[in-house]
């Protein structure tokens, strides 16, 4: 299930919630996700198309449930994963999530970086957790693609500041050139 | 100079604006003040002992005759009237109000400058050689590649919170290093190809540091070809990101990394991440680095004569100011007809490194008078005028005099540096400022300073070591005993290209003893040197603290 663009705001699903997330244009936008992420005990949805994700470790215990359900799964993994020991295990699936346990901890940067350009993910990738709107900027930057707020933090200050800079000096995800490539 | 482009320019303006929404969303109260922290501190605003203080970034030192007329006026809009250069070459202003910086910083920024990234856990000021691009035993100006720097690590979205902050250091004179590389987290310092066609490239330095654990930097990599200074930048940042300690924030700078893997393995994670980097699109390109040295050619010098002689024999002048000031304050210059005038901010009397409105706005006219409308921080807390006809020294010299700006003693033991200690810093446990002002009045008598010749005595009011004791060739390290104020003495320190830790010499002294303390030390030196040729620094490694403990304490069993 895709989410959709929210026009106006409609009451929610239960379940459901809304994100910043950036389009196919590379426009940042509000949208509606209905991914349930779930703990390694935690029962599936009873929706059978709502899509879930679960740890790596769960994702290789109930493998065969997974594919079962008509709901897509994608992977939850803390900000502190090696990439080099799990991006195999990433690289088909429809969206990545990575946990940013405490905004200052940096490793998730390099994760998601890592993820986007050295083992080459092309899915949707997720920061949640202690998610916060000035940050937003450099997580898209190293190649994030939607975020979840952390509780009580507004979207539409999330979207301000995903645009608050025009120019950066640093090659990204989508433009691996450094400015000095690209001035004119 | 480096000039922005709209790039450049863009990015500072746009900074600003942002700051100025997370201000008012702070005051607002939609983030709170652990949220709005690091986005403070990474726009140069702290929180000190009585109010907010804001560190502005001189990158590599560098200022324009413009700019420090603004940092002058900035001082007098926002500020008390004066500004504190610190010793990484920038300039902090201890008074300003938070809901005033944005205003502050947008008038920086008509001056291409900025407070990007000038604290917090990410990628610091890059600072260099004050006598970049001047200096006559300089194989490469450092300042191009520090620019190159700067832009790669401004706002980089991967390395923005660090396990801590992280400093860099770029020297290119590889037999003089006067930018303290050993002692930062990235020492870089240009030398020569390894054939007599090849061009210069880096060796590469990591885990300097002082605070409470100083090490001296190990080299992580022998020779650096220039192309690939940033991809090997950003493989030990990201080496550094991920495995630096975030559990402990006094064992998270990267020298504990350094020490805890050892040197070798370290370097082998660098080479295996930078092996996959090397060769993509960070590669400096030509046209960049031309681009970039452009900005940093040489004034338009006249043709001159040497001036050597001339200026030795200033410096022998019946006028014993001027001698003075010639023989301590002023260097050679790689152009002949030209020196190197030092502007001493250690003024018998004043806090280290502060300068007031009128002063920065008298450099600045003297600036431009005299030497291309150029100005230098150096890490030791002085300014630079760096292009000055050497014909010109004598007036110059009145005109400094007369605001307290020709203090004779660059390179002396009173040109000392220390932090802002327990006056203004609320991490302090002691004062540093005031047993500065008490050391250079006592040693009053200005044959005696020139007589003791190059010493470095530096302060620091607490462990955390922002004056640098680690590193003077006399340290002095303010310490908390009962809620009183004492002062451990240390020798033997140097940041250069001999660097060395110094070490403790014995006891810690109440306030009342450690002036004297120091006179002692200095005593002991004079009376025992071989020669005047025998520097202090050379004296302690060779005779040992017995001496100096024996006239100090009375006894070398006393520890």
């Amino acid at each position: 299930m895709v989410p959709t663009t929210m026009s106006e705001t409609p009451e929610l699903h239960p379940g459901a919630r809304r994100i910043v997330r950036v389009g196919a244009s590379g426009k940042p936008e509000i949208a509606i996700d209905h991914w349930q992420r779930l703990g390694d005990d935690d029962p599936f949805p009873s929706l059978d198309a709502l899509p879930v994700l679960v740890t790596l470790a769960r994702a290789e215990r109930d493998r065969q449930a997974l594919e079962q359900r008509t709901g897509a799964w994608g992977v939850w993994v803390p900000g502190n994963a090696d990439p080099e020991q799990i991006a195999e295990r990433l690289r088909d699936r429809v969206l990545v999530a990575i946990e940013v346990t405490k905004f200052t901890d940096g490793r998730h940067y390099s994760l998601a970086r890592l993820l986007r350009d050295r083992y080459g993910f092309t899915g949707e990738l997720r920061a949640f957790g202690d998610v916060l709107p000035d940050q937003l900027s450099y997580m898209q930057r190293c190649g994030y693609s939607s975020f979840e707020l952390a509780p009580g933090k507004s979207l539409e200050t999330g979207l301000r500041c995903l645009t608050a800079f025009s120019v950066s000096y640093q090659g990204n995800t989508t433009d691996p050139r450094p400015l000095y490539r690209r001035r004119a | 100079m480096y000039r922005y482009d709209h790039y450049d320019q863009a990015l500072v303006d746009q900074r600003v604006a942002q700051f100025r929404d997370q201000i008012s969303r702070r005051l607002s109260g939609e983030i709170t003040e652990d949220e709005f922290k690091p986005l403070r501190l990474q726009n140069g605003v702290y929180m000190q002992l009585h109010a907010y203080m804001l560190r502005v970034a001189i990158p590599y030192g560098l200022l324009s005759s413009d700019q420090l007329r603004m940092l002058a006026q900035v001082s007098r809009t926002y500020d008390r009237g004066y500004g504190h250069f610190s010793t990484r070459q920038n300039i902090q202003y201890n008074w300003p109000r938070l809901q005033d910086v944005p205003d502050l910083l947008a008038d920086l920024a008509t001056v291409q400058m900025h407070a990007i990234q000038t604290s917090g856990n990410c990628i610091r000021n890059t600072t260099s050689d004050h006598l970049a691009g001047v200096a006559r035993d300089e194989l490469v100006d450092p300042r191009v590649y520090c620019e190159i720097i700067r832009q790669w690590s401004t706002l980089h979205p991967e390395f923005a919170f660090l396990p801590r902050k992280f400093k860099i250091a770029v020297t290119g004179a590889p037999t003089a290093d006067r930018a303290a590389v050993r002692v930062h987290d990235i020492g870089v310092r240009a030398i020569p190809g390894p054939g007599p066609d090849d061009p210069h490239g880096f060796q590469i330095l990591v885990g300097g540091g002082l605070g409470r654990t100083p090490r001296i930097a190990e080299i992580c990599r022998e020779f650096l070809p220039r192309e690939h200074l940033l991809s090997y930048l950003e493989a030990i940042l990201r080496v550094y990101n991920r495995y630096g300690r975030r559990d402990n924030k006094f064992k998270a700078r990267i020298k504990i990394l350094v020490g805890a893997l050892g040197i070798e393995a370290f370097s082998q994670q660098v080479e295996a991440e930078w092996a996959l980097i090397r060769d993509g699109a960070m590669q400096l390109t030509q046209a960049e680095f031309d681009r970039v040295a452009a900005d940093f050619a040489d004034p338009g010098y006249a043709a001159l004569e040497s001036s050597d002689l001339f200026v030795q024999s200033l410096a022998l002048s019946k006028d014993r100011a001027l001698g003075r000031f010639v023989a301590s304050n002023v260097i050679p210059h790689k152009q002949p007809g030209y020196s190197i005038v030092m502007i001493s901010l250690k003024a018998k009397g004043k806090p280290p490194g502060d300068a007031t409105a009128e002063q920065m706005e008298l450099v600045a006219e003297l600036a431009d008078r005299y030497g291309f409308g150029r100005i230098v921080v150096a890490h030791e807390q002085n300014l630079v005028l760096p292009d000055v006809e050497s014909r010109h020294l004598p007036d110059l010299h009145a005109r400094l005099s007369a605001l307290d700006l020709a203090e004779p003693n660059i390179g002396k033991v009173t040109d000392i540096i220390a932090c802002p200690g327990l006056d203004y810093c609320n991490l302090a446990n002691a004062r540093s400022i005031p047993i500065a002002t008490r050391i250079s009045d006592k040693i009053e008598d200005l044959d005696y300073l020139h007589d003791l010749g190059d010493i470095s005595l530096n302060i620091s009011g607490c462990i955390n070591a922002c004056g640098h004791h680690h590193v003077g060739n006399i340290g002095i390290l303010g310490i908390d005993k009962q809620g009183e104020e004492f002062y451990q003495l240390m020798l033997g320190g140097s940041p250069g290209d001999d660097a060395s830790i110094g070490k403790i010499l014995g006891p810690a002294l109440p306030s009342a003893e450690i002036v004297d303390a120091v006179a002692n030390v200095l005593r002991t030196y004079i009376d025992n040197r071989e020669s005047a040729d025998e520097r202090f620094l050379d004296y302690v490694r060779r005779a040992g603290f017995e001496p100096f403990k024996e006239q100090l304490y009375g006894s070398n069993d006393h520890v």
